[in-house]
């Protein structure tokens, strides 16, 4: 089996406050091929968002948060990586989209500067910054980019805004692009539009995608594989098709219950009972 | 942007009368006036002393007096001082000049310190660093003005750097420009450094806050994970989002500066607004009290007009918001 390009092993991840250690994560283990898709699922606190932020040390520091385990992105330790070495794999090679986009571009900076803000970081020998800014906004389906690289955040809808954090993210064509519950925030029709889009740029690219939601219809059309996370831990991994059609834990055929099929009637709401799961 | 201005502007208008008007009402209600002292001395006639109030309208009911006074306003008389004896008006542009100079020397003073200090504070938040500048800050805020500067003058008086007292020197008038902008200068360090201090504290813990809260904002997080270095994410990323309050507070502190300056002026004996007021005060001068008490809210309504111009410079959410910029 050849190498991947990111494998995380016995992942820990605890948050230090005055109230108490809280365990967040509690030693995982995935990888990423390359050109792969891997979809997160579990319920909103379980760990997601922090493992994503950990594969390149984005975490506040010790004693703050403390993080434990092995991280490797195609071969290199990202643990043990000097803070300038870390700056070339974050947003060159891994890249991240956030689930709020209203409030994850900087308000007082138009959005053409802030892509250009990551092409000169990464990409210096560019000389022309200005057509690749059209260029990268073209890509991801904004209209007269031209004129919206003078536009500033709030001037843009959700939607437009989240492109926007879309083109930023590929602009340095990482290999890797973290997409941390992407459409959580968006109307539904959005949503699929977004979608669509992400689909689109990893036909393009073929890079791979970490993709963290807990919508189990984007999973199933969507990723390669899938793990699900509960309290810190995966407590299931596989392939999409074999976890959907036999999922093997019963937090997993929990939250698969959670879904209504179409043209299924049911009888009444399915809702998760934590204490006999977390047995 | 201009239609906001003018709109802001003509707002003030109607407050000025509201001031003047108040300010005759508690002139009314407060015993005596400009020629109390005067009635006191038995050797002045009584038709003097009815000649003198027909002379300053003291005669007429506080009302009339309003109005009297008003219809000579509009025209930009703001009446006669009674112990300077010269126009109000006139007396009230130097005077406006010297501490609006004071006012603002005080803040630039004070905002050089305190922005870098309140923000290396947020960056080193619950250091030692952080935790002694938050005591001085504290310090400083609760100092009173009036001990600080009688510290300040027996400290000068004693080394003689520098000038005490006054706006300028003796021989001003017959120095070149530049030697008379540092006479000015240095007549201004010791009660813009008095007034400045204790404000300090107070920009000092404002900036700390609001670049706190502005380090937690998700566009930082984005910022970080392009890639970017620290320096660049705190210096430009959160800097340049955290100095928005800091402007819209400006216009509020301002106000802190120019009541502050009262009393700043008053022990360095410098000839502004605040001196002004305080010798008409307990003259009664009934007309300069007036006029200064609305210059001084005249300033800070502009101040606060000067405030909000800024900060739709510096925001683009609120400068292409209310159809300001097109
Ligand atoms: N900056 C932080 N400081 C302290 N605790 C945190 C921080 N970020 C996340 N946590 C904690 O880590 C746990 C996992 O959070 P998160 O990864 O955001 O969950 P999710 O699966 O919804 O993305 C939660 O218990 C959360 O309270
Ligand atoms: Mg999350």
């Amino acid at each position: 089996m050849e190498t991947p390009l990111l494998s995380v092993k016995d992942l820990r991840i605890q948050f230090n406050s005055r109230e108490g250690v809280n365990e967040a994560v509690k030693g995982i283990n995935f990888d990423i091929e390359a050109g792969k898709t891997l979809a997160v699922v579990g319920e909103s606190g379980s760990g997601k968002s922090v493992s994503a932020m950990a594969l390149t040390r984005l975490l506040p520091k010790p004693p703050i948060c403390e993080i434990n385990g092995q991280v490797h992105y195609d071969g290199q330790d990202v643990m043990a990586m000097s803070s300038a070495d870390l700056r070339h794999i974050r947003g060159k090679e891994i890249a991240y989209i956030f689930q709020e986009p209203s409030v994850s571009l900087n308000p007082v900076f138009t959005i053409g500067s802030q892509i250009a803000e990551a092409i000169k970081l990464h990409m210096p020998h560019i000389k022309d910054v200005n057509a690749h800014i059209i260029d990268a906004l073209d890509k991801v389906g904004i209209r007269d980019a031209e004129k919206r690289i003078k536009d500033y955040p709030h001037q843009l809808s959700g939607g437009m805004q989240q492109r926007v954090m879309i083109a930023m993210a590929l602009v340095c064509e990482p290999r890797i692009l973290v997409a941390d519950e992407p459409t959580t925030a968006l109307d539904v029709t959005i949503q699929a539009q977004i979608m669509d889009l992400l689909r689109e740029v990893r036909e393009r690219t073929g890079m791979a995608i970490l993709l963290i939601t807990h919508n189990f219809g984007i999973v199933n059309h969507f990723a390669d594989d899938v793990a699900v996370m509960f309290r810190g831990e995966i407590v299931e991994r596989g392939p999409v098709d074999q976890v959907l059609s036999k999922p093997e834990h019963p937090y997993t055929q929990a939250l698969l219950d959670c879904i209504p099929r179409l043209g299924e009637k049911r009888e009444r709401l399915t809702t998760i009972d934590h204490d006999k799961l977390a047995v | 942007m201009i239609g906001f201005i003018i709109r802001r502007i003509l707002a003030l208008i109607p407050m000025l009368l509201g001031i003047a008007f108040l300010m005759f009402l508690l002139m009314s209600l407060t015993p005596g006036d400009f020629l109390t002292p005067i009635r006191m001395q038995r050797d002045i006639s009584d038709e003097y002393i009815q000649q003198l109030e027909r002379q300053f309208g003291l005669d007429q009911h506080w009302t009339i007096q309003y109005f009297l006074w008003l219809k000579n306003a509009v025209q930009f008389d703001l009446g006669y001082s009674f112990a300077y004896k010269v126009p109000v008006a006139e007396l009230l542009g130097e005077r406006i000049f010297a501490t609006v100079l004071l006012a603002i020397s005080a803040m630039v003073f004070a905002w050089i310190i305190a922005i870098p200090l309140g923000m290396l504070a947020a960056i080193k938040k619950g250091s030692i660093f952080d935790r002694l500048s938050s005591i001085l800050a504290f310090a400083a805020l609760s100092m009173p003005e009036f001990f600080l500067g009688l510290i300040a003058v027996y400290v000068v008086a004693q080394t003689g750097i520098l000038p005490i007292g006054g706006f300028t020197s003796i021989e001003h008038d017959y120095l070149p420009w530049f030697a008379q902008v540092i006479d000015i200068a240095k007549h201004l360090i010791l009660p813009a450094f008095v007034l400045g201090v204790g404000y300090i504290g107070y920009v000092m813990r404002i900036m700390r806050s609001s670049f706190i809260d502005t380090m937690h904002a998700e566009f930082v997080k984005t910022a970080r994970a392009k890639g970017l270095s620290e320096n660049k994410v705190m210096f430009k990323h959160v800097l340049r989002n955290a100095i928005n309050p800091m402007i819209s507070v400006f216009g509020l502190t301002f106000s802190f500066l120019l009541s502050g300056s009262l009393i700043i002026e008053i022990v360095f004996s410098y000839p502004g607004l605040g001196n002004l007021i305080y010798f008409a005060l307990i003259r009664e001068d009934q007309f300069l009290v007036i006029g200064s008490v609305m210059m001084s809210c005249t300033v800070l309504v502009i101040c606060n007009l000067i405030a909000d111009i800024l900060l739709a410079w510096s925001d683009p959410r609120i400068r292409l918001s209310e159809g300001g910029a097109e």
